[in-house]
């Protein structure tokens, strides 16, 4: 019965995310921007954490790829985004890939170290490398054009809505990943890992497979941001963004993909908005809401509202 | 009749624990056999190391002539060897037909396709169904499994197996928690199986035992202590010692359970 709605309820969504232009100023489109971006960042790390049980920090590597190969192709190849998009998943899923084969052969609090690890190890390399700007960041990156050789998005409405289609996207993947064979053997993997090898699965291809196409919508999300701030520096990769990435996945409810990305929404303006009222404390401020979110909805926002009553059983 | 399994001198040792010791067994491929012995006794450790999951110390296992002592848990549910749980191990916030599915998937789909595909996934869930009816949760396919009662687990487990398509199934106290019409159900399941499917079954319920099997093995103390048909182990005084470790234990291992194909014999 609900279900039914769940269509018509994403369609008003998108439309009035898609409208946004036409009645905000640009600073709250600016900020909204960023919350899609940072949200896509925020799917791929529940797309682990959540639906694969595998809780993961290192995210912020492959957004990292994904955000310097854009930045670096609009340097010196072009200035058309969907190439610089096709270049950013396509680094970002192979790093994946290449640093997965190891990473998911560990679980559980092993699992959260080695990619707390990667992801600094990443944020090292982006502040250590000259050729990518080295600590003062990647700048002079051009505006971006949709069509080759068309007109630069100059205005904060057209670069939203570039970063919007990514975003999209990027959730549709990861819905469609989710509700796929896929997706199920991930969830089977959270639920009990062990089982699968008894019925002939092995559980290092999910997991492996699992952990690239996280790392691809990472690295699209990471070509969004890009896109809106047209500057890349190491300070984007840092662990405190790690954390407030699994914060928001936390409090928005595991697993549920959407839950994340409201949980993403609340962080960012948070951090960013609020924080402003209480200059310097803007940390301290996500501290305390994760506290309280933890107390007051344990199964973060997803989870409260979808709580079901105990089914009666005949005795 | 043909050896599917060949177990020789399997030896598992947990430290200073030997659970199943020095253990040489044959199963004939079509039968039902039956494993028993008393709690503690290295049933469910003997089953480990059969499905592979746990290494034995010593010993070789073959399957179909292979010789699959160093094949590891995946590669033998691929071959067709399967078993199920003493304590249940399934997916629990998953639905019921999802944890089938996972089954079937690796069975009969690609278990690792990354988009849904509307005919194979049709077909999947087809197949999953099938065996939720074969077991009698179909009704219940929607639920999370963390809603079944611990009989209707059981009955999952059994869909579990079912849908890898085994050629061997190692059934650990498959009735332990059932109610008496699960239990049933259970017991007409086993026997409707086709004899394609073999079938080893540890069970303390000797009504069970002795409906189901064509052949016993009584495990004491990691120890085979009898192994052959039901009335060489019925008559086999060491037995009844040994599997309750007291002298009058054929009373209580025969006649204390109400058995009507022996009842009416001992009387
Ligand atoms: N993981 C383990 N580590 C150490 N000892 C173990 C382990 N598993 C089992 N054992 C020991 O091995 C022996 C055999 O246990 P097992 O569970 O195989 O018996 P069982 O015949 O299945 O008993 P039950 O009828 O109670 O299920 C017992 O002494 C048990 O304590
Ligand atoms: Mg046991």
């Amino acid at each position: 019965m609900r279900r039914a709605l769940v269509p018509g309820v994403v369609v008003a969504v998108v439309l009035v995310l898609v409208a946004l232009p036409l009645f905000l100023t640009p600073y709250p489109i600016s900020l909204v921007t960023r919350i899609l971006a940072f949200g896509l960042l925020v799917v791929s790390v529940d797309l682990l954490t959540g639906v694969t049980g595998l809780p993961s920090l290192g995210q912020i590597a492959y957004f990292g790829v994904g955000a310097y190969t854009a930045g670096m192709v609009g340097v010196h190849v072009t200035d058309n985004l969907p190439v610089q998009l096709l270049a950013g998943v396509a680094l970002a899923a192979v790093a994946a890939l290449v640093t997965g084969a190891f990473v998911v052969r560990t679980s559980g609090i092993v699992f959260l170290m080695v990619t707390l690890a990667v992801g600094e190890l990443t944020h090292r390399l982006a502040d250590g490398l000259d050729a990518v700007g080295g600590s003062n960041g990647l700048a002079g990156i051009p505006p971006g054009t949709v069509l080759p050789g068309g007109e630069p998005l100059l205005i904060a409405g057209f670069v939203y809505w570039w970063v919007l289609a990514v975003f999209l996207l990027g959730m549709a993947v990861a819905l469609v990943v989710s509700r796929s064979p896929l997706g199920r053997a991930m969830r089977g993997v959270r639920e009990a890992e062990g089982r699968l090898p008894a019925l002939g699965q092995r559980t290092y291809a999910i997991k492996l497979a699992a952990f690239v196409v996280a790392g691809a919508v990472a690295g699209a999300a990471g070509t969004a941001w890009t896109a809106q701030n047209r500057f890349v520096s190491p300070g984007d990769l840092a662990f405190s963004v790690s954390a407030i990435a699994l914060l928001s996945v936390v409090l928005g409810g595991a697993g549920t993909l959407w839950g994340p990305l409201l949980g993403a929404a609340v962080v960012i303006v948070v951090r960013d908005e609020l924080a402003a009222y209480v200059a310097g404390y803007g940390e301290l401020l996500l501290g305390v809401l994760f506290v309280v979110a933890v107390y007051a909805l344990p199964r973060g926002i997803a989870g409260s509202r979808l709580r079901r009553v105990p089914s009666v059983k005949p005795a | 009749m043909t050896a599917l399994l060949e177990v020789q001198g399997l030896t598992l040792r947990y430290g200073a624990v030997t659970a199943v010791d020095d253990v040489t067994l044959t199963v004939a491929e079509g039968s039902r056999h039956a494993l028993i012995g008393p709690n503690g006794a290295g049933k469910s450790s003997l089953f480990s190391v059969l499905g592979g999951a746990t290494r034995a110390t010593s010993g070789t296992v073959r399957f179909g002539g292979t010789d699959i002592t160093s094949a590891d848990e995946v590669a033998r549910a691929r071959a067709g060897l399967v078993r199920t749980y003493q304590h249940s191990s399934l997916f629990l916030r998953l639905s019921v037909l999802d944890n089938v599915k996972l089954a079937v998937e690796r069975q009969s789909g690609r278990p690792l396709r990354p988009w849904p595909s509307p005919r194979a996934d049709r077909r999947v869930a087809a197949a999953a169904l099938e065996r939720l009816e074969q077991v009698g949760l179909a009704e219940r396919r929607r639920e999370p499994v963390s809603s079944l009662s611990h009989g209707e687990r059981r009955q999952l487990e059994v869909a579990l197996v079912l849908a890898c398509e085994p050629r061997l199934v190692l059934f650990d106290e498959p009735t332990a928690g059932m109610s008496a019409a699960e239990t049933t159900r259970f017991l007409e399941l086993v026997e409707g199986l086709p004899r394609e499917i073999t079938t080893v079954v540890v069970e303390h319920d000797l009504d069970v035992v002795f409906r189901l099997a064509d052949r016993i093995s009584v495990l004491a103390a990691g120890r085979l202590i009898a192994d052959g048909t039901p009335e060489e182990v019925r008559s086999d005084a060491g037995v009844n010692a040994a599997y309750l470790g007291a002298a009058d234990g054929r009373e209580a291992l025969f006649t204390d359970a109400p058995d009507p194909t022996t009842e009416g014999g001992r009387a």
